[in-house]
């Protein structure tokens, strides 16, 4: 051990974030993947994201009689399933800090260790990212084959998807690292609070009604919710002409609405350092890195 | 001096609020701590639960923050540079579950030898090793929740060495170990610090034996203060003049252990119950006050079931530091 230690103390300050990442978007996988055996993993994996799917689908059915052509149904299918990405990312990578410090009880662990702590909660979300990439392509697939969604995959703009789904995933890693921050600096009751955020979400962002069904004085809080303006783009860039029937954000061009989505992403980089900076100083002021209460 | 770590007048109070009252409580955790710790050299932190210890490890490990002072580990001050400190440390907490149980032992550790840079082969290399001397090797491709407490305990000693630290900070490591293991982790712990010069070893405990055995230096440490600092032979030898008798009698009958501390010639008295009997730890300043202590007991009518007298122990040099025995002060911070 003696001859190598000098090498190795270079290595651990050279590559951090990359390594961070790696190892941390493995063990996320791990825990992910490995609560039970293959088989089983794999049908959980298919009825999970069908399972919310079909109450949704069922609830449309009856409300409209299952008239499935009509563009809402497009409308809300999609944001549903897009959706999967906010629980799955934005409380993924929050729900690290509780995992971590509450369950598995190696937060301090993590700590000590040459580490990049906001890198190391963003690699767990990737876990969460890639699980939830594999709930929206069956949730889409069902959809397509089934349930008559109009995805046309030579009208799809690629470009624009890619981009948008990037930038989007981005900008919820981002969100959550907030979260997560915060969740730092809440010893009880912290459990909850990816879910109520991810939840008042859902109402508030266009995902399974547009945004002018709400009142005009709840309008606004759909207006500022940086979900809506990543939801309706990838509704663009997959059904185009479906997103047109409904003049949300007929007044932004797809430029307008990706330099907002732009913007958003940035803004959310840069919050997500801050605000973890300022809550990792308050948490080692408060003691409540390692502090377990069991919820 | 090459310092490994450097406390100076080192203090942490946490701030308990409640929610019906305004004002936040104050619990003073650790006073003006100074503490210097050589390079090489095998630390002992010895106290009793609630004593400060861990306080003074978390602080630093870069978990806590100090209220005020400083500190310094591996030459960098934990508060101001802790992403320094970090990739020279490691630490063991003791008597905990934790670990990511979905995984097996070898995944756990090989992860974080990945977090501290360390080249998967080397990694292999040395897990097997250490997993060996802990006597773990056969377990190595169990989950980690299908193992019992002292086995994870193992695997949490095995996660500290692994990365080969330049100081390890070891927090109660035996504790929720068997007695067999304990003894095999004493040994490597000792044989650890002693292959290297270039590391250091600070242990928390507060088994007394394992510090007199392990350590070079030991800080004796209560109420967040330290209260004494030297080798064990030389804080023994602190009370080498006075005479230490253990004296087992039948239930003290309401008479309290500080009326015997009031007779002449007594220095200190410790007290604890065992299996319906009492045991009694006198440190006297000459072997004629032990008559004043057996009149005292048979007065009251009293048995002396067994008496003995030996050589100071660190338990002694904390007794006559604090006043009373590590239990009784286990005792006094549970209530």
């Amino acid at each position: 051990m003696q001859a190598t230690q000098p090498i190795e103390k270079r290595a651990a300050e050279r590559g951090v974030s990359g390594r961070t990442f790696r190892a941390a978007a493995w063990l996320g996988w791990q825990i992910e993947a490995n609560w039970t055996d293959p088989v089983i993993f794999f049908i959980y994996s298919v009825i999970k994201p069908l399972s919310g799917a079909a109450i949704l689908v069922v609830m449309y059915s009856v409300i409209t009689n299952a008239n499935f052509e009509d563009p809402m149904f497009a409308y809300i299918y999609l944001g549903n399933a897009f959706y999967i990405y906010v629980a799955a990312v934005l409380t993924g990578v929050s729900w690290t800090v509780i995992d971590d410090r509450e369950i598995y009880r190696m937060l301090k662990y993590i700590y000590i260790a040459p580490v990049h702590v906001p890198v190391y909660l963003l690699g767990r979300g990737f876990a969460k990212f890639a699980f939830g990439s594999l709930a929206v392509f069956i949730t889409i697939v069902v959809g397509v084959f089934f349930l008559n969604l109009p995805l046309d995959l030579s009208l799809v703009n690629w470009p624009l998807f890619i981009v948008s789904l990037t930038m989007g995933i981005v900008m919820l890693a981002m969100m959550g690292l907030v979260l997560g921050s915060v969740m730092l600096l809440i010893v009880n009751n912290a459990n909850f609070m990816g879910e109520a955020v991810a939840g008042a979400l859902y109402l508030f962002s266009g995902a399974i009604f547009p945004l002018t069904v709400l009142p005009a004085w709840l309008q606004p809080v759909g207006y500022i919710a940086p979900i809506s303006y990543w939801l309706e783009l990838i509704r663009r860039a997959l059904v185009g002409n479906i997103a047109q029937s409904f003049p949300t954000f007929a007044q932004f061009s797809n430029g307008q609405l990706l330099a907002i989505l732009a913007g958003l992403t940035l803004l959310f980089t840069v919050l997500g350092f801050v605000v973890f900076r300022y809550c990792d100083h308050q948490a080692r002021e408060r003691g409540y890195i390692d502090r377990v209460t069991n919820f | 001096m090459d310092l490994a770590i450097h406390t100076e007048k080192l203090a942490r109070v946490y701030k308990l609020r409640d929610a019906k009252k305004e004002q936040p409580r104050e619990l003073v955790a650790l006073r003006n701590i100074n503490l210097d710790v050589r390079r090489g050299e095998l630390f002992g932190l010895l106290g009793p639960n609630g004593a400060g210890k861990t306080t003074l490890i978390k602080i630093l490990t870069t978990l806590l923050s100090p209220s005020s002072g400083v500190a310094h580990v591996a030459g960098y001050d934990v508060a101001k540079e802790p992403e320094k400190v970090r990739p020279r440390i490691n630490m063991v907490s003791g008597g905990e579950s934790s670990g990511y149980g979905l995984l097996t032992v070898r995944e756990n550790l090989w992860m974080f030898a990945q977090f501290y840079g360390i080249p998967s082969k080397l990694a292999n290399q040395r897990i097997k090793e250490l997993l060996d001397v802990v006597q773990l090797g056969d377990r190595a491709n169990t989950k980690s929740s299908d193992l019992s407490t002292g086995l994870r305990q193992k695997m949490n000693i095995v996660r500290g060495f692994l990365t080969d630290p330049d100081v390890l900070f070891l927090d109660e490591p035996t504790l929720g170990l068997d007695v067999e293991a304990s003894l095999d982790v004493r040994k490597f712990v000792r044989s650890w610090v002693d292959d290297n010069p270039d590391r250091t070893l600070l242990l928390t405990t507060h088994y007394m034996v394992e510090a007199d055995e392990l350590c070079d230096r030991v800080a004796i440490i209560n109420g967040g203060q330290v209260l004494a600092c030297d080798t064990p032979a030389n804080l023994k030898r602190q009370l080498q003049r006075d005479v230490i008798y253990r004296m087992e009698v039948s239930p003290l009958n309401g008479l309290q252990p500080e009326a015997l501390e009031a007779l002449g010639g007594v220095r200190k008295v410790s007290h604890e119950a065992k299996d319906g009997a009492s045991v009694l730890e006198l440190i006297l300043a000459e072997d004629d006050a032990l008559g004043h202590v057996v009149n005292t007991l048979t007065g009251k009518d009293i048995h002396i079931l067994n008496l003995q007298k030996r050589e100071p122990s660190l338990e002694d040099v904390f007794v006559n530091l604090v006043g009373h025995s590590m239990t009784e002060a286990e005792s006094a911070s549970d209530g």
